[in-house]
């Protein structure tokens, strides 16, 4: 079976390339990228016209939640990746805090195998760091990646002992298996329920400080330099951890970062009405915030856009504002929302595709981010120009709690094919069946 | 003027006319309490519930004796509402007291934001904020507003030294709001744990010495503190706080001579008042209490009986 892609856009960071040309798929592989493909008459091809389309290595979203096991009513495997399909994204990690955990390899094989059987976009397993994310013991980190686990994080729990965490990023680094780390000093945030700032004030709501975060992004950045290994820093939100990452990177210490869409397009302002899908960890924070964040997407600081999908029903969100559970799905948005950079000329396209698809294949070592030939016919089809307005109801994860309800986007995926097969396409696909 | 507000929520985004036509209001309502029959029918037919999910006698009784002087029904709901013991949801109990078709709502919750859920929900209902957290307590600050214009005939101009635990307070909040939108000059000192990031943006002084906070102040407010907040490290001792923040005679001295001293209630004797400044003559703590009935006599009033 061949599929034929003619007349995209296609724009490829890994091989810096940007121009209009046809793409063959062979057997599952990127077989050939070349201006005019040509049909060939008696072998069984399918034809898509990209005309006016963007085409990229598939995208990959390394930091989500996908529930299963344990909170199957907010997501599962099967909702999650189908949501990640249709958000544009052809790979996921997805954190380790379920229920329970995958600190074994029994549970990372499960969401292996429930991946498998839905058959939509590629899961790669985040295992825990410590037993059951409690902070006091390593788990097998050989015998996890063995199972499939491609990193290890305590993401929602994180890992406040420094000798647990100076251990883990050594050991890991001896493995090869990159450490994800949740930077959160648990008591400074204690008790908290949003950015510490003018608006917690006025609401009477406890704060998290910046501090909270930069203060372990500092103390992860000490334990990988003395140690020469690497670190990378989930969900970045702060001016400050921008300046301490991109102080250390300058300093060539081994620290990668990724941010969320919602920290470069919403401020902690959006809480005035105390709805609770503008809740996550870490808070919306300032104005000054965003663009700090911006400002280290720009110059290479932080190295990936992830959606940090964390999906919660009703059940958790349709409370006081006190007692919500933090977090806000972003699969079918994060493209959208990120796209907004390439309008604001905080990124050109090439760079925003490098931060979400090239860089986070290199940093956790998985298969994609790259159209060269011989690699898996991952891609992601862009219509830039496609406008939308975001109705949770219509989303295909099981929540709802997305803070970009009623926003109307302009460019989103149209067409997203995994391993040659088309998973998701709100194109109108002409005449031939594929 | 005609009040046409829904819910009452929080002063943040009220006018000086708005908080007038109140004061006004309760003003004229003062008398009914004077009287012999302490009753009136203008809100006969009247269901009035009160939802409280935090303790409270003063506020609750003084809501209750407002609407029972309206002749309004009057029903008290104590419920608890918690994280972690998983009971009915608000809105479930929001849907339930809608179905029983009352006119006002009066809520008390630990969690801010809360009556506003309740507000958005209920169309036909009318919301009273009695304290969300540490949010707002409007009917508090109108209340003292009240009592700061019947005795000085005034609110525009005066200073106001607002003392203690500013960061849990929803009094401190919705008086910061009602005192400067009326024109007051407001001045905050209470220790460094307690003073919320950027709380001078509201207009406000901070000063870190109480005396800088009371000095020529018109009126001293004082806010209770909660003792337990001495385990989460946010005062070393009580001690050390009355030493720090307790309105004594001596400090009372640095305020202007007809000084009036306020505070919301209960009061820790010792603690941030001295037993002889809450019970001397510029205490006016119990005419608080007696304005706190006819303001919200005024509120009801407004919302249920004055359309
Ligand atoms: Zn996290």
């Amino acid at each position: 079976m061949r599929l034929l892609l003619k007349g995209g856009r296609i724009i490829d960071p890994s091989q810096n390339m940007d121009a209009t040309m046809d793409l063959l798929i062979e057997k599952g592989t990127v077989s050939r990228i070349a201006t005019t493909i040509p049909e060939r008459k008696g072998e069984k091809t399918a034809v898509i016209d990209l005309t006016g389309m963007i085409l990229t290595p598939g995208l990959i979203d390394m930091h989500t939640h996908l529930r299963e096991p344990g909170h199957e009513y907010k997501e599962t495997v099967q909702t999650g990746s189908e949501a990640a399909v249709a958000g544009g994204f052809t790979s996921i990690a997805c954190m380790a805090n379920t229920e329970p955990i995958n600190d074994n390899r029994s549970v990372t094989e499960f969401i292996l195998r429930q991946a498998q059987a839905a058959g939509m976009a590629r899961v790669y397993p985040v295992a825990a760091v410590s037993k059951g994310e409690q902070g006091k013991f390593l788990t097998e980190f050989a015998d996890l990646k063995d199972a499939g686990a491609v990193a290890l994080s305590d993401d929602g729990n994180p890992v406040m002992d420094s000798r647990l965490m100076r251990n883990a990023l050594e050991y890991a680094s001896s493995l090869g298996i990159p450490i994800i780390s949740h930077c959160e000093d648990t008591n400074l945030s204690a008790g908290g329920q949003m950015n510490e700032g003018y608006t917690s004030t006025e609401l009477g709501l406890q704060g998290i400080p910046n501090t909270a975060e930069h203060i372990m992004i500092a103390r992860d950045i000490a334990l990988a330099e003395f140690s020469n290994v690497s670190v990378h820093i989930a969900h970045v939100s702060t001016a400050e951890s921008v300046r301490i990452i991109r102080e250390a990177k300058k300093r060539g210490v081994m620290v990668t970062a990724e941010t969320a869409p919602h920290y470069f397009t919403l401020t902690d302002e959006a809480l005035k009405e105390f709805s609770t899908n503008y809740k996550m960890y870490p808070p919306l924070r300032k104005n000054e915030d965003v663009e700090a964040i911006k400002e280290g997407l720009k110059d290479g600081t932080i190295d990936a856009i992830a959606s940090d999908h964390a999906p919660h029903s009703s059940i958790e969100k349709d409370v006081e504002f006190e007692y919500a559970a933090n977090g806000i799905i972003g699969l079918e948005t994060s493209l959208s929302a990120s796209l907004i950079l390439v309008k604001e000329n905080v990124l050109s396209l090439s760079q925003l595709i490098e931060k979400m698809s090239t860089n986070p294949s290199g940093i956790l070592k998985i298969p994609g981010g790259t159209l060269k030939a011989g690699s898996n016919a991952d891609i992601t089809v862009i219509d830039l120009q496609k406008k939308w307005i975001v109705k949770a109801d219509t989303f295909r994860s099981k929540s709802r709690n997305t803070p970009f309800e009623g926003r109307k986007f302009r460019g989103r995926a149209v067409l997203t094919i995994v391993g040659g097969n088309v998973k998701y396409s709100i194109l109108s696909l002409p005449g031939r069946k594929i | 003027m005609k009040f046409e507000r829904k819910d009452i929520l929080g002063l943040k985004d009220y006018s000086r006319d708005e908080i007038n036509f109140i004061l006004d209001t309760a003003e004229s309502l003062k008398e009914i309490s004077t009287r012999k029959i302490k009753k009136v029918p203008t809100l006969r037919g009247k269901t009035v519930i009160s939802l409280f999910y935090e303790p409270s006698t003063r506020t609750r009784t003084s809501f209750e004796i407002a609407a029972k002087r309206l002749s309004a029904d009057a029903v008290n709901i104590t419920a608890s509402a918690s994280s972690v013991v998983k009971g009915e949801t608000l809105i479930d109990t929001a849907r339930n007291l809608e179905s029983m078709n009352p006119d006002i709502i009066i809520m008390r919750h630990s969690a801010a934001g809360a009556p506003h859920i309740l507000a958005r929900l209920l169309k036909h209902q009318s919301i009273i904020n009695a304290g969300d957290g540490a949010h707002e307590h409007p009917t508090q600050s109108l209340l003292d507003m009240m009592t700061i214009r019947e005795k000085r005939g005034k609110i525009d101009g005066l200073r106001v030294a607002l003392i203690g635990d500013i960061a849990h307070s929803r009094v401190a909040r919705s008086n910061i709001y009602g005192l400067t939108i009326m024109g007051a000059e407001v001045a905050l000192c209470g220790p460094a744990m307690m003073m919320p990031r950027e709380i001078d943006k509201m207009g406000v002084t901070v000063h870190n010495r109480m005396e800088e906070a009371i000095r020529d102040a018109d009126i001293i407010m004082m806010l209770r503190i909660q003792l337990e907040r001495q385990k989460n490290n946010m005062f070393p001792s009580v001690r050390e706080y009355a030493k720090l923040y307790c309105l004594t005679p001596d400090r009372v001295k640095m305020a202007k001579k007809n000084v009036l001293v306020m505070h919301p209630g209960p009061i820790n004797r010792g603690v941030e008042i001295d037993p002889q400044i809450a019970d001397g003559p510029y205490s006016v703590i119990l005419e608080q209490v007696t304005n706190g009935v006819a303001l919200r006599m005024a509120l009801l009033y407004l919302l249920a009986g004055g359309k």
